[in-house]
C-alpha cells in the first residue's frame, strides 16, 4: 500500500511480544496515588480532606476552565493530600487513598437512549466521567465534543497506534469492540456528522476483524485500513492520510478522537462509569513477560511491573509512552496516570554520541512529516537564532521523534527541538 | 536499579555515517576494477596511497583540535582519497597525489570545522590544488598504462583522451561501446560508465542519494550539447560529451557530497543544472578540455544558498497562498 502523508519512518514494530490475549487485572494496590492534574489545563481542586472516606468512582477533584476531574479508583481512606511525582518528573498535589479491599461503588446511571443525545448532554456525561484523550495529549475530551457539534462531517476515530511495542488501543478492540464501535455511532450521532471513521493500520489483522464483524453494515461507521507508518497517529498526519487534505497552520483541526478515548466514552455515557481503570501494554526486552494488563489508575509503575511479571536486572531504561515519544521515568515509584498506554523496559539506553557531526545527509528533513529542515533547525537552536527558528517554523515540529531516529550522526535533535520551543516561548 | 532518564526518541535506527561511507566505497568498487582492467595495477596502487594519505591526515586533525569525533572510523577521509585518486591520470606520481590529499583534508576539510563543515568538495578542492602547481601530472594522459609500472617512475605515453580530441571540435575516434565500458583515455576513476552507473544504482537503492542531482547534472550536459553541437552528428557528440570526461564520476560521486550540495529537493535539481551548465560552459570556453572540476568548485559556494532560496512548502499551505 502507498503511504498516505509525507515523511515518516517504519521502525520494527515489536508489538506481537505484547499482542494477544485480554488484558490481566492488575489487583488494586494498598495505597493509591491519585494526581489532581491528569490532563492538559487547569488542575483540580481536591474535593476530600485528609481522613475522609471515599468510594470507588467517587469525585474527589474537580475545577473551573479546562479541567477534568479525578476520582477514586479504590474504596478507603484519604490518608495524604501532597505532591506526588508523576512520569515524566514533575511534582503534582495527589490524593493519596488507602485502599479498603471492599471495592464500594459510588452510585453510577448511564443514559438509556444514549443515541438521542446532544452534544452537550454527551459532553457533560463524559466531563462528569474524567475521560481525556488517551492518545498522548490527555486533552478533556469534553471540550472537543462541546466544540464540534454540527461542525464536521466525519468523525475520526484515531486507532492508529503508530508507536512501536505498544498495544494497549489493539487489547481494547479485539477485546471490546462493542464499546468502539458503540462510541464511535454515539459520536457520529452527538456531533451531527454523517459518519466516523475509525482508522487503523494494517498491522493490526485481530483489530480489524473485530470491529468489522462488531460493525457489521453499518452507515454510521466506516472502518479505514491504512498502511502501517510512523507517525500516522499523530492528528495532523492521520486527517491528511484519511481525508487528503493538510491542515493549514494555526486552524481547527476538527473532530478527531483517540480509539481508547471513544471506548471510554461510550462507558461514560451509558453506564456513567467514571474512568478508573486502563489497559497498560508492560513490554521491552526488559520485560519479564510482555503483555498487556488493566490498571487502576494510580497504581504505581513498580506495582504494575510486579503483577506483570517483573523486569529483568540489567533494565536501563523504563518509559512512560512509546519508544518514539514516551519519557522515561527515574523511578517506579510513579503512578499510573489517564494518559500511561504502555510501561516500556528496555535493556539498552540509546546512546547519546559524544561528538555528534552533522554530515548534511538530509535524511532528517525527509522523514519529517510536517516538512521541516532539522538540519538549519538544529544549527539555529544551537546558535540561538530566534528569528530563523521562526523562519524555518520550529513550532510545526510536532516533536514526533523520526529526525532523531534516522540521522546517521546520532544528533539530539528532537531534544534540541523542544529545548528550543522554549527559548522561542522567551523561557530559558 | 539504576535508571537512565534520556529524551525522546529512545531508539535509534542502525543507520551511521560508516555504513552510509561504506555504501559509497562499494559504489565506488566497479569503477576500481574497470580502472585495474584498462590502467593496469598502478591504478590501485595510486588510489590506497591517496585514501592512505587522507586518513593519516585527518587523523592528524582530530588530534591536533582534540575532535572527540572518531574521524578515522567513519570512513569519510577513505572516500576522499579515493574520489581524488579517481579524478588523476594513472600516471600521476605518488607524492602529487599525497601533496593533493592533504590540502583537501587540511585545508578544505578539516580548518573548515571538519566533517559536514567544509564548504568545499575535499577531493575537487585537493585535485584544483595540484592542477595549480603540476598540471601537466593532472592533465597528461597515458592511453596503455598497463605498462605504466606500480613503483617508481612512469613514462608517459601522452596519448590524448576522448575530451582532448573533442576541444578540437573533433568526434573521438573510440567507438561509443568503448567509451561506455571505458576503453578510452581519461582519470582512473572517470572512464567507465557503465561501471559508475552500477555504482549509482548501488547508492540508490540504498538510499545513499536521490536521482535528482546526477540526473539534472547528466542532463543538463546532455540537452546542451545536443543543442549546441560540434561536428556534424548532434547525437554522437552528445553521448562522446555525457561519456567522455569526468560527467558521470561528478555527477554520481562529486556532486552528490552531502556537506558541499543543496538538502532541499527542489535545490538539488538547480544545483545539478548549474553543475550541467557550467561543465559544457568551461568545457566550450575556458583553457582546458575538462570543466568538471571547477563547474563542482563554483556550485558548491552557492549550496547553501539554494537550500535558502528555494524552502520547502510548509505544511498545510498549498502553493500560490490558498489556506494560509
Amino acid at each position: 500500500m502507498k503511504q498516505l502523508f509525507g515523511g515518516g519512518i517504519h521502525p520494527d514494530g515489536h508489538k506481537d511480544m505484547s499482542r494477544g490475549g485480554a488484558a490481566v487485572p492488575v489487583p488494586a494496590p494498598e495505597t493509591v496515588v491519585i494526581p489532581l492534574c491528569q490532563h492538559i489545563g487547569s488542575a483540580c481542586k481536591p474535593l476530600v480532606a485528609v481522613g475522609d472516606a471515599v468510594l470507588m468512582g467517587q469525585k474527589i477533584g474537580d475545577g473551573e476552565g479546562r479541567c477534568s476531574p479525578v476520582h477514586a479508583t479504590v474504596s478507603g481512606e484519604v490518608t495524604a493530600i501532597e505532591e506526588r511525582e508523576v512520569p515524566g518528573g514533575a511534582k503534582v498535589l495527589s490524593v493519596v487513598i488507602r485502599n479498603d479491599f471492599k471495592d464500594a461503588r459510588a452510585e453510577a446511571k448511564g443514559a438509556e437512549d444514549y443515541m438521542s443525545l446532544s452534544a452537550a448532554e454527551v459532553a457533560a456525561m463524559v466531563r462528569e466521567a474524567g475521560v481525556v484523550g488517551m492518545g498522548g495529549a490527555a486533552f478533556p475530551t469534553n471540550s472537543k465534543i462541546a466544540s464540534n457539534e454540527g461542525k464536521t462531517e466525519t468523525v475520526l476515530i484515531n486507532a492508529c497506534e503508530c508507536e512501536p511495542y505498544i498495544t494497549s488501543d489493539d487489547t481494547i478492540m479485539c477485546t471490546c469492540p462493542g464499546d468502539v464501535i458503540g462510541g464511535a455511532r454515539l459520536l457520529a450521532k452527538a456531533l451531527k456528522a454523517r459518519k466516523s471513521i475509525i482508522a487503523i493500520e494494517d498491522n493490526k489483522p485481530e483489530a480489524i476483524a473485530a470491529l468489522r464483524a462488531e460493525a457489521g453494515e453499518d452507515e454510521l461507521v466506516e472502518i479505514r485500513v491504512l498502511p502501517t507508518r510512523y507517525p500516522q497517529g499523530a492528528k495532523k498526519q492521520l486527517i491528511l492520510a484519511v481525508t487528503g487534505r493538510e491542515v493549514a497552520p494555526g486552524a481547527r483541526s476538527g473532530a478527531l478522537f483517540n480509539v481508547t478515548t471513544t471506548a471510554n466514552i461510550f462507558r461514560a455515557v451509558t453506564k456513567g462509569q467514571p474512568l478508573l481503570e486502563k489497559i497498560v501494554t508492560v513490554t521491552g526486552d526488559g520485560a519479564n513477560a510482555p503483555q498487556n494488563v488493566l490498571v487502576r489508575i494510580g497504581t504505581s509503575f513498580a506495582d504494575v511491573i510486579k503483577a506483570a511479571g517483573g523486569i529483568a536486572e540489567d533494565t536501563k531504561q523504563v518509559i512512560a509512552g512509546g519508544p518514539m515519544m514516551g519519557k522515561a521515568v527515574d523511578t517506579l515509584d510513579v503512578p499510573v496516570v489517564k494518559g500511561t498506554n504502555s510501561i516500556l523496559c528496555l535493556t539498552k539506553a540509546c546512546d547519546a554520541a559524544a561528538d555528534p557531526v552533522c554530515i548534511r545527509c538530509g535524511k532528517c528533513a525527509s522523514v519529517c512529516p510536517m516538512y521541516l529542515q532539522p538540519l538549519y533547525l538544529y544549527r539555529y537552536a544551537k546558535a540561538g537564532d530566534k528569528e530563523m527558528l521562526n523562519e524555518y517554523y520550529l513550532n510545526d515540529c510536532m516533536e514526533c521523534g523520526c529526525c532523531s531516529f534516522v540521522c546517521p550522526g546520532k544528533l539530539p535533535l528532537t531534544e534540541t527541538f523542544v529545548q528550543a520551543k522554549q527559548l522561542l516561548k522567551g523561557g530559558k | 536499579m539504576n535508571l537512565t532518564v534520556s529524551a525522546a526518541p529512545h531508539i535509534r535506527s542502525n543507520e551511521t555515517t560508516r555504513k552510509i561511507m561504506l555504501d559509497v566505497l562499494i559504489a565506488l568498487a566497479p569503477a576500481m576494477i574497470a580502472a585495474v582492467i584498462f590502467f593496469g595495477v598502478r591504478a590501485l596502487v595510486l588510489t590506497a596511497i591517496s585514501a592512505a594519505a587522507c586518513v593519516a591526515c585527518d587523523a592528524l586533525m582530530g588530534l591536533a583540535l582534540r575532535r572527540k569525533a572518531d574521524c578515522v572510523g567513519d570512513l569519510s577521509a577513505v572516500v576522499t582519497g579515493v574520489l581524488l585518486a579517481f579524478s588523476l591520470p594513472v600516471s600521476c606520481p605518488y607524492w602529487v597525489v599525497i601533496i593533493g590529499d592533504a590540502f583537501a583534508i587540511i585545508v578544505v576539510k578539516g580548518l573548515v570545522g571538519g566533517l559536514g563543515q567544509n564548504v568545499f568538495n575535499p577531493a575537487l578542492g585537493g585535485r584544483a590544488f595540484v592542477m595549480l602547481f603540476w598540471p601537466a601530472a593532472v592533465t597528461r594522459f597515458s592511453l596503455d598504462a598497463v605498462s605504466a609500472a606500480a613503483f617508481g617512475t612512469v613514462d608517459i605515453v601522452a596519448s590524448s583522451t576522448p575530451l582532448q580530441t573533442m576541444s578540437r571540435s573533433v568526434l573521438p575516434e573510440a567507438s561509443l561501446l568503448d567509451m561506455f565500458i571505458g576503453n578510452i583515455g581519461g582519470c582512473i576513476g572517470e572512464v567507465c560508465t557503465l561501471a559508475l552507473l552500477i555504482g549509482f544504482a548501488w547508492l540508490l537503492y540504498r538510499g545513499v542519494i536521490s536521482w535528482r542531482i546526477p540526473a539534472a547534472y547528466v542532463g543538463a550536459v546532455a540537452v546542451l550539447t545536443l543543442i549546441f553541437y560540434r561536428g556534424d552528428n548532434a547525437l554522437a557528440w552528445m553521448l562522446y560529451s555525457v561519456m567522455g570526461g569526468g560527467v558521470m564520476l561528478g555527477a554520481i560521486f562529486m556532486a552528490t557530497d552531502y556537506a558541499t550540495s543543496p538538502t532541499v529537493p527542489a535545490a538539488q535539481i538547480a544545483y545539478g543544472l548549474g553543475c550541467g551548465v557550467l561543465t559544457v560552459v568551461i568545457r566550450y570556453f575556458g583553457i582546458f578540455p575538462e570543466g568538471v572540476t571547477y563547474a563542482i568548485l563554483i556550485m558548491n559556494a552557492f549550496a547553501w544558498a539554494l537550500d535558502k532560496a528555494m524552502p520547502v512548502r510548509r505544511f498545510g499551505v498549498m502553493k500560490g497562498g490558498a489556506g494560509k
